[in-house]
């Protein structure tokens, strides 16, 4: 039993019957070394410790969170989750905790991340700002490794421990940039030179960029921009609160997306950053969102799951009473083309590696405005043939991937920086028809 | 509770730091929400910890911990200075901190009453109160309201001879209307989106009377529904002062943040269009603009008494009548620009790295009024309510959508429009600030929202701002 589990056993112990109640506790360490002008210049470290319990007695509910798992602190917590929830109304949406289950504990981690040094780190930065020659380069090496413990007061337990390393960064000339990124469960798997070469030579390729008339345009975009669109569709529209709201885009069982566009969430699957179970210990399981552009499932949490008369998919967090549950694992299914055959087949187009500051305008309508960043290229006669200044769009990412919109999705897929952090998609580089830039950034 | 810091101060200087410092923090929050009468959140979080910063030679550590014991600290200690000594592989150039004054001092955010001492009841009834008012209204699906605050307690040590303690006291609220139609949704929100917040206790939330505003704010989210769409092309543009604020956040706050500007956010949150040698020439708007970053303002967001490097807490010009004049700054950042440290370097709680935020940046008032505003316009539109905001990389060009617009036409407020929004590019917007409403409709804006920095660190941040008029803008940017 790790830490994390015996802490959240503790708690449950503590509450007694006096209510029902869960207890999710997260240990471990998260380290980050970030650098910008070529040196690290910010370099963190963190024992973590999260401890959440929630009680409902007689239907009232309360969720207190505290980070210290002494003998002490888990009794006041415990005190202060009942004395709160003893004040509340009866929540009339409370489904109850989860059943028991056999879950056996998993390890999802790497060793090389759980015993990642500082100096280890170092290292990859110093790969990738060595890749760039005279060029500045920013970014950040980081290696995080979690237990995560659950238990509740109808027996349930499960414990899982997982990690994640990331070097994410940018290359600079002065008037270009261009970015790379990799994302794996091991440290020794990032390749610090070749992602730090990937950025140099999209920023020297990004010279000479020139400002392009705004208007719809052929697009390509990289795993970057494609985990984007696909990190908005499922945290505003395949979220089972948002489904019963009416805000979200979802029908079920309609064809909504060109046939090409297939979107799973697969916590567990290979190559996946694995997650055993939620916040509520509901054990994650793989769900086909999207199938050959139908839209077929929404992922749950216990409270939505129970509205929807369905079991919960695993996909509560702390805030998803307020949010709804989100996918966190989203896989969107490559294609058998190259990024190169993708570029091939466009006349005149725009080839885009990284969209930022995305906001939606409309939840329903999936309406987005943002920029594109760090390598924006003009591809003519199928080939880059220039580097274009950042641009402005305000596209309907709905109407990005509708059908006859969507040219070719290529082989690429990795884990792709979906702008809300790493770890979240993974994408294929894809060809869509239509792109709706807006205007320029440079001003 | 000063050993705390003092502890793992003392052990990053014996294992090799030059500088040092250290802060311990008790910290504890409480948030309430409440969705369609039934409290859907109540969440109280405690926190305990130390984070510790070392210097060795021209390098950075960090490491945050929870471990309280004397082998826990100097253990943290310990490991910033091995954190730093990491970094020195890759070296930037040789720095010296900037000087400050060596402070022991006091400070605590004038309050009247903590919100940890109003009866739960009390905030879930009137939450449940306000909900329930705008589930009157037939077209509202949606209706939130929310209650938060935060009580901190900080102790600062530096290896210099700080010792500060600080108790800061933040509490907020807000509520919004949904109403969803066949293939939209419109909201409306109160005070402003995300709710208004500020330094102070309950009162805060007692004075934006929620109840008598709910009704109205629930009757124009409906009413968007069949409201027509915004007009589009260049026109007078009306922001309503809380969108002016985020304006004035997105489009200048970041901008003039120091560590952007010498490229240190370049990966992540971006850089500047400023540049360091035209500080003090740079137009950055018309002579109206007039913008300072005041950590001293009394009930704003961003008010302290010392930063977390121990500086204390000043007001700083950033615009005088058009012209760039000052910069978000700390104690590296300044040293390396050659400038003087403004006091603006915070950290999200112990286990993160102080770094440059924002304290109040804010518009200061002008001369004329909303009334005087609209009636001078002959055809434009007046926006409300921040509904989302995009802005590049360089803090130049943006795009903002407002949850609701007001048609003007020959000087008079007309018909509501649904799905406003507006672009541009951040000198010539500014350059375009033609009238500006004064002292008595100027309010202290808070964004509690403020992020920033790998990892993310959430920042809590103020922005005073009046209805402002600017010419000649693109207004009605569609998908």
């Amino acid at each position: 039993m790790n830490p994390a589990s015996h802490t959240a056993q503790r708690l449950i112990e503590l509450v007694g019957d006096r209510a029902q109640a869960e207890a999710s506790v997260q240990t471990g360490r998260i380290e980050l070394t970030r650098f910008a002008n070529s040196f690290i210049h910010q370099n963190v470290g963190e024992d973590y410790v999260k401890v959440r319990l929630r009680v409902a007695s007689e239907g009232r509910v309360a969720a207190v969170t505290g980070n210290h798992a002494s003998e002490v602190a888990l009794a006041q917590l415990v005190d202060d989750a009942l004395t709160v929830a003893a004040t509340q109304p009866v929540d009339p949406d409370w489904p109850g905790v989860a059943p028991s289950k056999d879950l056996s504990a998993t390890d999802f981690s790497d060793p090389s991340t759980v015993s990642a040094t500082p100096g280890q780190r170092a290292e990859v930065v110093s790969d990738f700002v060595g890749a760039g020659g005279d060029y500045l380069a920013a970014g950040y090496c980081d290696t995080d490794w979690l237990d995560d413990g659950f238990a509740n007061s109808a027996g349930h337990r499960a414990a899982s421990r997982g990690s994640r390393a990331t070097i994410d960064g940018i290359h600079r000339t002065g008037e270009s940039a261009g970015m790379g990124h990799q994302t794996s469960a091991a440290l020794a798997d990032l390749n610090g030179a070749a992602i730090g070469s990937l950025a140099a030579d999209r920023a020297r390729r990004g010279l000479g960029a020139f400002d392009l008339k705004p208007g719809g345009y052929e697009v390509v975009l990289g795993p970057e921009a494609v985990a984007t669109t696909a990190f908005f569709l499922g945290f505003y529209g395949l979220n089972g609160k948002a489904h019963q709201e009416g805000q979200s885009f979802a029908e079920l069982g309609a064809t909504q997306f060109d046939d090409q566009i297939t979107l799973t969430d697969d916590p567990q699957g290979e190559g996946a950053l694995a997650t055993g179970f939620d916040v509520e210990g509901t054990q994650k399981v793989h769900r086909n969102l999207i199938n050959g552009g139908v839209t077929k499932m929404l992922v749950h949490d216990r409270r939505s799951a129970a509205k929807a008369g369905e079991k919960s998919t695993g996909h509560g967090w702390a805030n998803s009473a307020s949010f709804g549950p989100v996918a966190t694992h989203l896989v969107v299914a490559p294609g058998s083309d190259s990024v190169d055959d993708l570029i091939a087949a466009v006349d005149r187009g725009v080839y885009v590696a990284s969209f930022n500051y995305c906001r939606i305008l409309d939840p329903k309508t999936q309406v987005v405005t943002g920029l594109t960043r760090n390598g924006t290229f003009m591809i003519e006669n199928g080939e880059i043939t220039g580097a274009v200044t950042n641009l402005r769009f305000t596209q309907s990412f709905l109407k990005a991937w509708e059908s006859g919109n969507v040219l070719g999705v290529a082989d690429d897929l990795r884990y792709a920086d979906c702008e809300f952090g790493a770890g979240f998609v993974r994408a294929p580089s894809m060809h869509l028809a239509s792109w709706n830039f807006t205007g320029g950034a440079g001003g | 509770m000063f050993d705390h810091a003092s502890t793992a101060v003392e052990a990053a200087l014996g294992t090799g730091a030059v500088y040092a410092d250290a802060r311990y923090l008790e910290a504890r929050s409480e948030a309430i929400g409440v969705f369609n009468g039934s409290v859907q959140q109540l969440d109280r979080t405690e926190s305990a910890g130390v984070g510790v910063r070392a210097l060795v030679g021209s390098s950075w550590g960090f490491f945050g911990t929870h471990d309280l014991s004397s082998d826990g600290l100097r253990s943290a200690g310990r490991r910033a200075v091995e954190i730093a000594r990491a970094s020195a592989a890759v070296p930037g150039d040789p720095f010296e901190l900037a000087d400050i004054a060596v402070t022991e001092a006091e400070y605590e955010t004038p309050h009247e009453e903590s919100l940890f001492d109003v009866p739960l009841s009390e905030k879930v009834d009137l939450l449940v109160a306000v909900t329930s008012v705008m589930q009157e209204v037939d077209e509202i699906s949606l209706a939130n309201a929310s209650i938060g605050g935060w009580d901190t307690h900080k102790w600062f040590v530096s290896s210099q001879g700080h010792r500060i303690h600080q108790h800061l006291v933040e509490t907020g609220a807000g509520f919004s209307a949904t109403a969803v139609g066949e293939d939209e949704t419109q909201v409306r929100s109160y005070p402003q989106s995300f709710g208004q917040y500020e330094t102070g206790g309950f009162e805060v939330v007692r004075r934006w009377d929620f109840l008598a505003n709910a009704p109205r704010i629930a009757d124009e989210a409906a009413a968007l529904l069949s409201a027509p769409q915004c007009p589009e092309g260049e026109m007078t543009l009306i922001l309503e002062a809380s969108q002016l604020a985020l304006q004035i956040h997105e489009s200048v706050g970041h901008a003039i943040e120091l560590d952007r500007i010498l490229g240190w956010e370049a990966a992540f949150a971006g850089t500047s269009h400023l540049e360091l040698p035209r500080l003090g020439e740079h137009r950055y708007g018309s002579d109206l603009m007039n913008i300072t970053a005041d950590a001293t303002l009394h009930g704003a967001l961003g008010t302290f008494g010392f930063d977390d490097e121990g500086t204390p807490a000043q007001r700083v010009p950033i615009v005088d009548q058009g012209t760039w004049v000052g910069v978000l700054s700390g104690r590296d950042s300044a040293a390396v620009a050659g400038l003087s440290p403004g006091g603006m370097v915070r950290a999200d709680g112990y286990a993160r790295l102080p770094m440059v935020r924002m304290t109040n940046v804010g518009l200061l008032p002008g001369d004329s009024s909303l009334e005087e505003m609209v009636a001078e316009t002959k055809r434009g539109v007046f926006m409300s309510t921040n509904r989302s905001w995009s802005i590049d990389d360089r803090r130049l060009n943006f795009q903002f959508g407002c949850e609701v617009g007001r048609e003007i036409k020959n000087g008079v407020l007309g018909q509501m429009v649904k799905n406003p929004t507006y672009t541009g590019i951040t000198p010539q917007f500014w350059g375009q600030l033609d009238m500006l409403a004064g002292q008595t409709e100027w309010v202290h804006w808070g964004t509690p929202n403020c992020g920033k920095g790998q990892p993310m660190q959430v920042a809590h941040t103020g922005h005073s701002a009046s209805p402002g008029r600017f010419a000649e803008v693109r207004v009605g940017v569609t998908g």
